[in-house]
């Protein structure tokens, strides 16, 4: 009984802490500027309307593939989550080093707020790709509902990222600069700009490899769940069922590493930043 | 015991720092000589088994010089580092003061920050609500509770970070570290008048704390830590003792290299200085035995001493010419003892003494500032003389 009210308190704690961290960064985001939370629109779209221009207006990416343009967007949506996340995540510890090193705290809740902060984001940034989908009349069906499972994917996902790089970056400072090249060559090595066909005419084998990459497995299946069901995704791919669940699998062992590595660092944070 | 009773248990705690020489700090470094030995890693032991109890209600008090490990216990009690070896036991909740106002943010406003603040210390918007009018009066600034916090002042900032601590840390451990020395007098004295009310109360308090007046008003035991080891545990006013010998060595003899500071043309030096007692404890007299050596013949020489307290202001001194006595003539190979003694007439603290040795017409031969040190602990007035001659006289009538 003891215990148990122990461990409840321990996670109270824990809530309060998350639910603060997560008003406070969403109040202190845009503070100061004048359109304020319209960034966190305007910034996605902005990307978007350069990537449409070039891509698929000049170069005509995506050539017959239905309602092309909404896929990039999403696609754009959800690396720009992946992206924040990690690199949020990255310095979730350091940057909060003054807390570390002055008050006891569970330090996974600066992480967790993190992810949760990047979350909000791309919910509005959601609603934006909502408006395109009705725009571009694409015609939705129960299969769209795919999407929750697979953001409690990307976010499990990048959730693991963060805890690894916010305590690798305790210790090596290296690690700043090594995600930020593995970021600009994620870019393109997920197909975010190009449909997966391109990659799938000339090398069909390294297609089938770059989609077990868990953010490319997620942005192909959001695609095929909410724009449309012709896109190529690993189940398409791989006649295997088993394949298949490699990008989850991957997901969870680092997952499950992140967070054993994450708890074992975190007691000497205070010490080492 | 009953273990009930126990707030605080510290058993067997040890601390040890690696401290590497160079960091390998950057992944070339590990990739680059990835079988090269590491540079040499210092390690240092700021804690060496550490062992007491703090009991419910006690107000226990935490002293050390700087450099003693104290902070580094004090972080280990408050959770933020880890123990190397050995365990700390808290039971109930623990509030740390270490430092006021981590994690204000300036972009925030007042009351903004009093929510933040107090979820990093574990308290729920609910419980916050019930207690925000009481923390905005303690700080005394109601009306600015909706600015941004980088708009207010200093001493504004403080006073509301030392409230939200005090008002929210109605926890079953309060951890307080030198934070008394923060805010305008009044302020202060509001402060002082809080730690009486949690004595009152009964809380259970640890105070980390240098200043000895403090912790003898507050604490009922108090622990010296020195050299990443506990000395003694006791009652305030022994340890306070204790904590001042610290200071001194049993009988402070300066040998002449090193300390302090000297200057001079050397034709006369001083070549020996004792003091003794080096720790005042009754109103003994203080003697100051020197030994010069005349390394040329000069035509005249006066010696004199002055004892300045830990501020550099001068309580007393005297020379030679003043008392009369008439160095002059003096050949080389010589050697002159002089002994001065001074009543004991000081107040608690640390004093130093300078002794000088010069021509008459102030051509210096060996002048050197703190030369010695001696310390006052008998439970009188810091900083101040009691003269012998003073007396007083009380009557009461009913």
């Amino acid at each position: 009984m003891n215990l148990l009210k122990k461990t409840q308190s321990k996670y109270n704690y824990s809530i309060i802490l998350l639910k603060q961290l997560v008003i406070t960064d969403f109040k202190l985001r845009y503070k100061g500027s004048v359109l304020g939370y319209v960034w966190s629109l305007l910034r996605p779209l902005a990307l978007f309307a350069v990537l449409y221009v070039v891509f698929i207006h000049f170069l005509k990416f995506g050539g017959d593939i239905p309602h092309y343009a909404v896929a990039l967007l999403l696609g754009v949506v959800l690396w720009n989550y992946f992206v924040e996340v990690t690199s949020q995540g990255l310095s979730a510890i350091v940057g909060k080093g003054d807390l570390m090193r002055k008050l006891s705290f569970p330090r996974y809740v600066v992480v967790v707020a993190g992810s949760f902060s990047a979350l909000i984001n791309l919910t509005i940034n959601l609603f934006v790709v909502i408006l395109f989908i009705i725009i571009n009349g694409v015609v939705l069906t129960w299969s769209a509902l795919w999407i929750f499972p697979l953001i409690v994917e990307i976010f499990i996902l990048g959730l693991a990222v963060a805890f690894l790089l916010s305590a690798l970056y305790v210790k090596f400072r290296d690690i700043s600069y090594i995600w930020e090249l593995v970021l600009q060559a994620g870019f393109y090595a997920v197909p975010i700009v190009y449909p997966i066909s391109m990659v799938i005419a000339v090398y069909p084998a390294a297609a089938k490899i770059m989609l077990l990459n868990p953010v490319a497995q997620t942005i192909q299946d959001v695609r095929a769940a909410v724009v449309w069901s012709g896109t190529p995704t690993v189940a398409t791919l791989y006649d295997n069922p088993y394949i298949r669940l490699i990008p989850i699998a991957i997901t969870i062992v680092l997952a499950v590493a992140a967070a054993l590595y994450f708890r074992k660092q975190s007691a000497s944070f205070a010490e080492e930043i | 015991m009953n273990n009930d009773e126990i707030a605080v248990s510290v058993k067997n705690v040890y601390k040890d720092f690696k401290l590497p020489h160079e960091k390998v700090n950057s992944l070339k470094d590990l990739f680059a000589h990835p079988f090269k030995k590491r540079k040499k890693v210092e390690t240092q032991h700021a804690l060496k088994d550490i062992s007491f109890e703090i009991k419910k209600g006690e107000f226990f008090g935490i002293v050390g010089r700087n450099g003693s490990g104290k902070s580094t216990l004090l972080k280990i009690i408050a959770q933020i580092y880890q123990p190397s070896k050995g365990s700390v036991a808290v039971n109930g909740r623990l509030v740390p003061f270490i430092e006021l106002g981590v994690g204000f943010n300036p972009e925030l406003t007042g009351r903004e920050n009093v929510y933040l603040n107090g979820a990093l210390m574990g308290f729920s918007h609910k419980e916050i609500n019930a207690k925000y009018d009481a923390i905005v009066d303690f700080a005394e600034i109601t009306r600015f509770m909706d600015q941004k916090l980088k708009n207010y002042s200093s001493g504004m900032q403080v006073r509301l970070a030392f409230s939200v601590a005090t008002v929210l840390a109605d926890s079953d451990v309060l951890l307080i570290d030198e934070v008394l020395a923060v805010g305008d007098a009044e302020f202060q004295r509001k402060c002082f008048r809080y730690f009486k009310a949690l004595k009152k109360q009964g809380k259970t308090v640890i105070f980390v704390s240098h200043d000895m007046n403090a912790i003898r008003e507050y604490c009922d035991r108090v622990a010296l830590i020195d050299e990443s080891a506990v000395v003694i545990v006791g009652t305030a006013n022994k340890v306070a003792r204790e904590y001042d010998k610290l200071f001194v060595a049993p009988e402070e003899k300066s040998t002449i290299k090193g300390q302090g500071n000297r200057w001079g043309n050397k034709d006369i030096t001083y070549s020996s200085l004792t003091i003794s007692p080096s720790l005042i404890i009754d109103t003994d007299d203080l003697v100051i035995k020197t030994k010069l050596k005349v390394n040329k013949d000069v035509k005249d020489a006066m010696f004199g001493f002055a004892v300045k307290n830990g501020a550099d202001v001068l309580m007393y001194g005297n020379n030679s010419k003043n008392e009369k006595i008439k160095f002059e003539d003096l050949k080389k190979g010589e050697v002159i003892e002089l002994e001065w003694t001074v009543p004991g007439i000081l107040g608690d603290g640390e004093y130093f003494v300078n002794v000088s040795a010069e021509s008459t017409n102030s051509e210096g031969y060996d002048w050197w500032d703190e030369a010695t040190k001696f310390a006052v602990t008998r439970g009188t007035i810091p900083g101040m003389v009691v003269y012998p001659n003073m007396k007083l006289d009380a009557k009461r009538e009913k």
